[in-house]
């Protein structure tokens, strides 16, 4: 075996190991008693099975050879049979507190990894969501927490408890008869050899038939998805000739994983027939010619053993499939858990504050209306504070999303407090990626980007982004109330505040006109509000942060004439005295900007007034003006 | 609903009748094994009749091997039928799905058809291969092995008689009251995935806003709510386990107080050492068999849901129907609307369109324009016959739609939808969509027309570039391009555009208007817009207001007389796109 192939080969008990780690360090007395519970009833169940020879051999032989009197023979049987009674019992409760305190490890220990992923997964960069499919993540939540309940609550205590059941069994057996055990094994190792050639047939199977389930259900959604333009392309035959053959492979292997599967439990059922007849032979024949002083008392409870022995062994090599199906789930929730979380080494944050007469500023605990960044030095221990303006600056920036492929070059902007800076150029250009980089959802590979002075490096993320108001193309709502979303900029906003900001963006009209108005629910993000409304709401959410800095992504290709007129409307009330980033597409809004950049490929190529701009003559007056440029 | 799904057994039919009779042959040979293994201790070892024991021997193993032979050939019919089941339902899903109207697939969204077609008919398939193999094979199971058990002593077996009745009771309450508790439990599963994938979508909300401790205490809040539910389920269901085990030990010691005093007092007469052992036998398989039984009740029942939710779709009625004698050629493109009322709901108070009245000549150009909800697309899909009309007609080619092969007329009138996809495979597949024979060259010509060829050109793979699924590998205004190009290929008589520029610049938006002029000018051409640039050069312009034609005429007359019209232009002459 290769190295690799060693370290494949060890991957699965190493997630297994951290699985299992997991389970017991959140719940540790809880896994001790499972597993004492689990070694007392499979002795409980042994002891029972062993009694039928006590019984035989003391009671009812002595008793019919009239060697022990009735009387005295069913009393003492009586005696027996309490604590036999009593052993049951015992057996009976540990099953119902091994189950109950399952049910505890099992879903305590899923709600832990629940919480634990998504706190992980609140707290991952935003390169992660850029890089990962959401039907990839999402399935993590679903699919592999499935399994991973399946490996916890079923997978793991069975196969130790047919561990144990194993053992006590064969030590049971040998003390009865060992030569007699050595036959019994001959038939299980038979037994053995066939289900784990047939399981591992199976499981080869099973995967083919996940993957032709995945390309069943690809083609499915894709078609469903598509179906209107089917119909328009009249396409419906063509469309049933490839699924029939993806059908069709789908079949073949269901059938073959399933049936192999299945085929298994009557074998090894019959197997343990078969074992038994030929122990009852072997033991009648030790019995009748009496060799090693074998009894035929010792054969009922033996040949019970032969029965019990065969279902752990049975049901083995089942879970030995799903305990590794499950650990590729487990493997894939620790995969997301190792993600490197966003990392801040930002110490600078930001405070009220209040300005005395000499405009000196000081903290306070109070919304002042006045922000400042609050910079410690840690060279001499002092504190200093920068009034919150929202000045930004870019010093010779590069950017990358990955660190060979640099997309931004050489940017250099600077934007003044209440200025409107304009991002123009074609999709691709790199107008987005410089607006994320302000707020640091991505950072930067070379230069400097300053806010008030300060290199944003050097500030909390969190803070920075508080500072920073946003609204995209997307507009994203969340389910909750009208009034719920618009808090969502500002917390502790109160309800004057909420109307006041929905005021501004234009939105209060037609939210109050909605049937409960703020108080109004939406569903499935904002599905029952029009695109227009939606957008009108992330404004007022925005405006109710009163941020000193904005990112606007404006969008409005698919939203009609009307409705954008009064978004635009809504934008322009909330860019007031404020200093905007904003990715244009609509002529007036670049207009009016402070400053133009044009974009290409990464760098700002023109940079001006509207008025200069046009003056030149180059790309900004071809995009304007739909002309080329002489 | 069984009837209508069994219908789809087709040609499996004969393994679905032969498995239960194998399962039969299976416990007949099974079931006897015990009993003789009474025997063989009784008559054979205890009377050291060696002969005995080995001619008896031999008789079981030969059951066993029966037994084994017939148990494992039902097992592979039933995967066979099951899965064969499963296949021919999951086939008339999808072709019933193909013979949908629009207005049927408005009925259900894509994803609860995609469920339909997938989870439930898994769950349906493995409901099947239960009902055909252990539905037969339990119950036969547990009532001849009962019956053997009375065979052997009847007053033994009166131990588990009283044993049965009351664990089949316990598991019939356990199952009763963990049902509707785990159908809640699912509900708010759903719940708490709900809260993750919108997390997925607005993760830069949430970040920009700096709300991610917000989000997790809301996330805490459902999982915790959803641990408790489930756990109290589960409660209920883990005890199955200790139910079964009490039931076992309470047999046991049932047939060892009995059964011995049963042979002392009779003297080893009415019952013997050996039957001991076929007792405890028969006990596990009678437990086992009805734990089995609470165990299908409780998949039949939530397979159920999932036959429902089949069946649905299976029942859907196709609200449009091919006439009898289709009309198989459509003569031009001239385009007529009498007197059309249209409702998505049929309902003639709730209209979305009203009293529309056009004629177009066929080869013109025509431009739809108003706001959202005034009807625009409601308009152009009845050309096609994607919906049928509430009253008046469609005439395409001087013919009622109604009257047309629905083929024939989809063939000659293209469309390109609002809300357009490209699907898996290559381009030059996707391309072929409109005309399977499609040469390079063709392609090349559509392309072009649609403005997309220098891109597609320009790729390494050409032509045959690989498309992801939905075309996500391409901008919007590339695929809306791909999309046009594809409808080119049909070689309509008439081509509509349903806002498909949307995402192309307005230089290039201009160059797609000049090729259709120049390359094909005898098709009527129906432009969808937003833009007034887009439609202003058309030669008749249709202004839509809440489902009615508020004005017909040129860009120049529409300027003039309708206000709506404009209104839009006036604000639109304030901003222009800077979009690609």
């Amino acid at each position: 075996m290769s190295d690799n192939e060693k370290k494949k080969g060890k991957a699965p008990l190493k997630t297994l190991g951290r699985t299992l780690g997991f389970v017991v360090k959140s719940y540790p007395v809880h896994c001790v008693v499972v597993l004492i519970c689990i070694i007392v009833t499979a002795i409980v169940t042994a002891r029972g099975t062993m009694f039928s020879k006590e019984l035989i051999n003391d009671y009812i032989q002595p008793m019919l050879d009239g060697t022990l009197s009735q009387d005295k023979g069913f009393r003492d049987l009586g005696i027996k049979m309490i604590f036999i009674i009593l052993t049951y019992g015992a057996g009976v409760l540990s099953t119902f507190l091994l189950n109950r305190l399952m049910v505890y490890v099992t879903q305590g220990t899923l709600k832990i990894i629940r919480d634990t992923l998504f706190e992980h997964m609140e707290k991952l960069p935003i390169s992660y969501f850029d890089r990962n499919e959401r039907g990839d993540i999402m399935s993590i939540y679903t699919n592999d927490t499935d399994t991973l309940r399946q490996l916890i609550s079923q997978s793991v205590p069975n196969m130790i408890s047919n561990v144990s059941t194993v053992i006590t069994v064969l030590i049971s057996m040998l003390i009865l008869s060992p030569i007699l055990t050595l036959t019994a094994l001959i038939v299980v190792t038979c037994a053995v050899i066939i289900t784990r050639t047939l399981a591992m047939r199976s499981a080869k199977h099973f995967r083919k038939r996940q993957k032709n389930i995945g390309e069943v259900n690809a083609f499915v959604e894709e078609a469903v998805e598509g179906q209107r333009v089917v119909k328009v392309f009249t396409h419906e035959e063509k469309i049933m000739q490839s699924f029939d053959e993806k059908n069709e492979k789908l079949y073949d292997s269901t059938r073959l994983a399933n049936g192999l599967a299945n085929v298994v439990m009557p074998i090894m059922g019959n197997l343990g027939y078969l074992n038994y007849v030929i122990v009852a032979v072997v033991g009648g024949y030790l019995a009748i010619n009496n060799i090693g002083g074998f009894q035929i008392a010792a054969l009922i409870p033996f040949l019970q053993f032969t029965r019990q022995f065969n279902m752990p062994i049975s049901q083995f090599s089942q879970q030995l499939n799903s305990i590794i199906m499950a650990l590729a789930g487990a493997e894939r929730i620790f995969g997301l858990l190792d993600q490197p979380i966003e990392q801040d080494e930002g110490y600078v944050t930001l405070v009220n504050a209040k300005e005395d007469e000499n405009g000196n500023l000081t903290e306070c605990e109070e919304r002042t209306g006045i922000w400042a960044w609050k910079h410690p030095h840690s060279a001499d221990g002092s504190v200093t504070y920068t009034r919150l303006c929202g000045d930004i600056v870019f010093e010779d920036v590069d950017f990358g999303y990955y660190p060979e492929k640099t997309v931004l070059h050489d940017i250099n902007l600077y934007a003044h407090p209440g200025e409107k800076i304009a991002f123009v150029g074609a999709t691709g250009a790199g107008k987005t990626t410089i607006t994320n980089l302000i707020n640091r959802f991505y950072d930067i590979q070379k230069g400097k980007i300053r806010y008030d002075g300060i290199n944003i490096q050097k500030i909390k993320k969190a803070d920075l982004r508080r500072s920073l108001g946003v609204v995209l193309q997307d507009t994203h709502l969340f389910s909750g109330t009208v009034a719920d979303n618009i808090r969502y900029g500002r917390l502790d906003a109160t309800d004057e505040e909420v109307h006041a900001a929905a005021k501004l963006a234009g939105a209060d009209y037609f939210i109050s006109h909605l049937p409960k108005g703020y108080d109004t629910e939406i569903s499935g993000d904002g599905a029952n509000l029009s695109q227009g409304q939606r957008q009108l709401i992330a404004i007022a959410r925005a405006a109710v942060a009163d941020p000193p800095v904005l990112i606007l992504d404006e969008a409005t290709s698919s939203i009609d004439t009307r409705t954008e007129a009064i978004v635009q409307r809504g934008m322009d009330s909330l860019m007031e005295g404020r200093t905007v980033f904003v990715i244009a597409h609509r002529l007036s809004t670049v207009k009016n900007s402070s400053v133009i950049m044009v974009l290409a490929n990464g760098r700002i190529i023109e940079r001006g007034s509207h008025d200069s701009l046009l003056e030149d003559k180059g790309v900004y007056y071809t995009l304007y003006t739909g002309n080329k440029a002489n | 609903m069984i009837r209508k799904l069994s219908h789809y057994i087709g040609e499996y039919k004969k393994i679905t009748i032969l498995t239960p009779i194998l399962m039969v042959l299976e416990v007949a040979f099974e079931v006897v094994i015990p009993f003789l293994m009474g025997h063989i201790i009784d008559d054979g070892i205890k009377a050291g009749d060696m002969d005995y024991v080995i001619k008896t021997g031999l008789l079981m193993m030969f059951m066993a091997l029966m037994s084994l032979l017939f148990g494992a050939l039902g097992a592979i019919f039933a995967c066979k039928a099951s899965a064969g089941f499963e296949k021919n339902l999951r086939h008339g899903l999808m072709s019933k799905v193909q013979q949908f109207s629009f207005s049927n697939i408005d009925k259900f969204s894509t994803a609860s058809l995609v469920t339909r077609m997938t989870t439930d008919v898994t769950n349906v398939q493995m409901a099947f291969q239960m009902m055909i193999r252990i539905c037969f094979r339990a119950p036969i199971m547990l009532i001849s092995a009962l019956i053997m058990a009375m065979m052997t002593n009847r007053k033994l077996s009166l131990v588990f008689v009283c044993v049965i009745v009351l664990l089949g009771a316990a598991l019939a309450a356990i199952v009763a009251n963990a049902f509707p508790r785990f159908r809640y439990v699912f509900e708010k599963y759903d719940g708490v995935n709900a809260g993750v994938q919108e997390n997925l979508t607005g993760i830069r909300v949430v970040k920009a806003y700096v709300r991610e401790d917000h989000e997790i205490k809301k996330f805490h809040k459902a999982s915790e709510f959803l641990y408790k539910r489930f756990a109290s389920a589960e409660k209920i269901v883990a005890l199955n386990g200790p139910a079964m085990n009490l039931a076992i030990y309470a047999c046991m010691t049932g047939i060892f107080w009995f059964g011995a005093s049963l042979i002392v007092k009779s003297g080893g007469v009415d019952m013997q050492v050996g039957q001991l052992s076929t007792f405890m036998v028969y006990t596990m398989n009678i437990l086992m068999n009805l734990m089995m039984i609470s165990m299908i009740f409780v998949m039949l029942t939530m397979a159920k849901t999932s036959g429902e939710r089949i069946v649905e779709v299976l029942d859907e009625e196709i609200d449009l129907t091919q006439p009898e004698e289709p009309v198989c050629e459509v003569k031009d493109g001239g385009i007529t609307f009498e007197h059309v009322n249209f409702s998505y709901s049929k309902n003639k108070d709730n209209l979305n369109l009203e009293d529309v009245n056009v004629t177009v000549p066929s080869g013109s150009v025509v431009g739809v324009i108003g706001g959202t909800g005034s009807g625009k697309s409601s308009f152009v899909q009845l050309i096609p016959r994607l919906y049928d009309v509430t009253d008046g007609s469609v005439k395409v080619g001087g013919v009622d739609v109604r009257k047309y092969d629905l083929n024939t007329l989809r063939d000659k009138v293209s469309m390109v939808l609002q809300k357009n996809v490209l699907f898996y495979g290559t381009i030059a597949d996707n391309l072929r969509w409109g005309n399977e024979n499609a040469t390079e060259e063709q392609m090349r010509a559509a392309c072009e027309s649609a403005q997309i060829r220098e891109f597609v050109e320009s790729l390494p793979d050409g032509y045959d570039s690989h498309v992801e699924q939905g075309g996500t590998n391409f901008s919007g205004g590339q695929k809306q391009r791909l999309c046009i190009a594809r409808a080119l290929l049909k070689e309509p008589k008439v081509l509509i555009l349903d806002d498909s520029t949307s995402a192309v610049d307005t230089k290039t938006d201009a160059a797609i208007r000049k090729a259709f002029r120049e390359y094909i000018p005898d098709v009527t051409k129906i432009i969808i817009a937003q833009r007034i640039s887009s439609v202003a050069d058309a030669d008749m312009i249709i202004v839509l207001d809440e489902g009615k034609i508020n004005g017909i005429g040129t860009h120049e007359q529409l300027l003039e007389n309708n206000e709506i019209y404009r209104e839009v232009y006036e604000s639109q002459m304030k901003g222009a796109d800077f979009d690609e």
